[in-house]
C-alpha cells in the first residue's frame, strides 16, 4: 500500500483546512469502498483525513416529520435505530441490507452517498424520500446531489454532515442484489406522501434517479397492476456481465411493482 | 513521501498495546505480522471473503479493511481470545462436531461472524443463518455443514447463558 499521511481533525472546521493544505486529500468515512480501491491501487490520495472523531458528524434525531441522521452513522447503527425503525421502517430495512454485515458495521450514510456509486441502496432512498443533503457549506436537495457516474453536487473540500428525510405515509425498498456482491443490480424505493408518490430507482443508470414515468402511473393509481403497461426508457442503463439494458428496465418494473405490494402489506 | 509512523493504544484480546504503526499498515497486518496472531487469515486481500473477521469493539468487521490507526483507543478480538485446545469456545465446539470446514481457511472468519451474529440476535433460523453469513466465504463445505454447526453452536452458547 502506497504511504500518505493519516490526519484526524475533530471539528469540520479542521477537516476543511486540512483539505485545503494537502496535495491530494481523501476524506476516509467508513472506508468500505475507500480501503479496497487503495489496496487496488485506484486510489492514491496523499492524505486522508479520517472524519471519525468529528463528534457532530454522529447521532440520529427524529423531528417533526422528519428524522435527521448524522453523515458518520453506520448502516448497522441506521438499520438498528429505534427512532428509524419506528419513522421509516423501509429506510432502516434498507441500510440492513447494504453490503454484508461487516461491511454494515463499518461502511457509513455520508460515506455511501459522497461516493454515488451507481449500484449503491441509499441513493434510491435519499431520492424516494426527499431527503435533504446538509453539508458544512449548504443544503443541497434530493434532486440536485446525484449528477452522474460517481459524481455529486459536492465542491471539492466540502463534507457531508446529516441527512434529513421527511417521513414519508409509507414506503418501501425491493432490490435485486448481486448474489456475489450484494450491490443492487436493480433497487427501487417508492414512497406515498400526502402530496403524491415518489420512486427512486438504483443500479440500473449511471447514477441514482427518479422515475418520473412510474410516479405518474402510481399517482393515477397506487396499485401494481398500475405499472403493467410504463414504459421504462433504458438508452442510458448499465449494461455488464450481470445484466443488459433491457433486463435492468424489466427489474425496475418488477421490483418497483414488488414494493407498491409492500406498502399495503409490509 | 515516507509514511508517517503513528501511536496507538488498543487492548488485543484482553491485553494491552501501545504500538507504534506506519499508518498505511491495515489491522489485519498489525495482528499478524506485529502481534503474530496469526490465526486471523488473509483470503481475498480485497475485502470480500471475510477471512481476517475479528470483533471491534464488539462488532465483527473485516480487519482487512481498516487501518490499524483506526483501531486507536479500540478492543479487538480475534479467534485466539474466544477459547483454545483444552477449552474451545462452543462455536468452535460445534463447527468441530459438525464437521463444518475442510481446509480450514475461512473457519476463524466464520467463527468470529457466527459469534457476532448470535450474539446479536433472538433465535436465528436457518435462513438467518444463510444470510447473516453473506460476508465469509469459504470454498470446500458447499456451506451446509457451517450452517448446520452455527445453529448447534446457537444453542450451545444461548445453554451457557442459563
Amino acid at each position: 500500500m502506497q504511504p500518505f499521511n493519516y490526519l484526524k481533525p475533530s471539528t469540520l472546521t479542521e477537516a476543511a483546512a486540512l483539505h485545503r493544505q494537502a496535495d491530494e486529500p481523501v476524506y476516509l468515512s467508513g472506508g468500505q469502498t475507500l480501503i479496497p480501491a487503495m489496496q487496488q491501487r485506484l486510489s492514491a490520495p496523499s492524505d486522508l483525513i479520517d472524519l471519525s472523531g468529528i463528534a457532530e458528524l454522529s447521532g440520529i434525531q427524529a423531528a417533526d416529520g422528519a428524522i435527521r441522521i448524522g453523515a458518520f452513522t453506520r448502516h448497522a447503527q441506521v438499520a438498528e435505530s429505534a427512532a428509524v425503525r419506528s419513522a421509516i421502517p423501509a429506510l432502516a430495512r434498507l441500510a440492513g441490507r447494504i453490503g454484508d454485515a461487516q461491511v454494515r458495521n463499518l461502511g457509513t450514510l455520508g460515506g455511501s452517498l459522497a461516493n454515488n456509486d451507481p449500484a449503491a441502496d441509499y441513493p434510491a432512498a435519499v431520492l424516494a424520500l426527499g431527503a435533504t443533503v446538509h453539508t458544512d457549506q449548504r443544503a443541497i436537495a434530493a434532486e440536485d446531489f446525484f449528477q452522474a457516474f460517481f459524481e455529486t453536487a459536492l465542491d471539492h473540500g466540502e463534507v457531508i454532515r446529516a441527512l434529513e428525510f421527511p417521513r414519508p405515509r409509507r414506503a418501501a425498498y425491493r432490490k435485486f442484489p448481486n448474489p456475489a456482491s450484494r450491490y443492487a443490480v436493480v433497487g427501487v424505493m417508492v414512497a406515498e406522501f400526502d402530496d403524491g408518490v415518489r420512486v427512486g430507482v438504483t443500479g440500473a443508470g449511471p447514477c441514482a434517479f427518479r422515475a418520473h414515468g412510474l410516479e405518474e402511473a402510481l399517482n393515477a393509481s397506487l396499485s401494481p397492476d398500475a405499472l403493467d403497461r410504463v414504459e421504462i426508457p433504458h438508452e442510458d442503463f448499465n449494461r455488464d456481465l450481470y445484466a443488459s439494458a433491457e433486463y435492468r428496465a424489466q427489474l425496475v418494473k418488477v421490483m418497483a411493482m414488488r414494493a407498491v405490494r409492500d406498502l399495503f402489506d409490509p | 513521501m515516507a509514511a508517517l509512523n503513528k501511536h496507538i493504544h488498543l487492548r488485543v484480546n484482553g491485553v494491552s498495546h501501545a504500538l507504534e504503526v506506519p499508518a498505511n499498515m491495515l489491522l489485519v497486518e498489525l495482528l499478524r505480522q506485529r502481534l503474530r496472531l496469526t490465526g486471523t487469515h488473509v483470503g481475498c486481500d480485497t475485502c470480500q471473503c471475510g477471512a481476517c473477521t475479528v470483533h471491534l469493539d464488539g462488532r465483527a468487521v473485516k480487519s482487512c479493511a481498516l487501518f490499524a490507526v483506526q483501531a486507536d483507543g479500540c478492543r479487538v478480538c480475534t479467534i485466539e481470545g474466544i477459547g483454545g485446545p483444552g477449552g474451545l469456545h462452543p462455536m468452535q465446539e460445534a463447527f468441530r462436531d459438525c464437521h463444518a470446514l475442510q481446509c480450514g481457511f475461512c473457519t476463524p472468519g466464520m467463527i468470529m461472524r457466527a459469534i457476532d451474529l448470535v450474539e446479536r440476535s433472538d433465535g436465528l433460523d436457518e435462513q438467518a443463518v444463510r444470510e447473516g453469513l453473506e460476508g465469509n466465504l469459504c470454498r470446500c463445505t458447499g456451506y451446509h455443514n457451517i450452517i448446520k454447526a452455527v445453529l448447534q453452536g446457537q444453542e450451545a452458547m444461548e445453554a451457557d447463558d442459563d
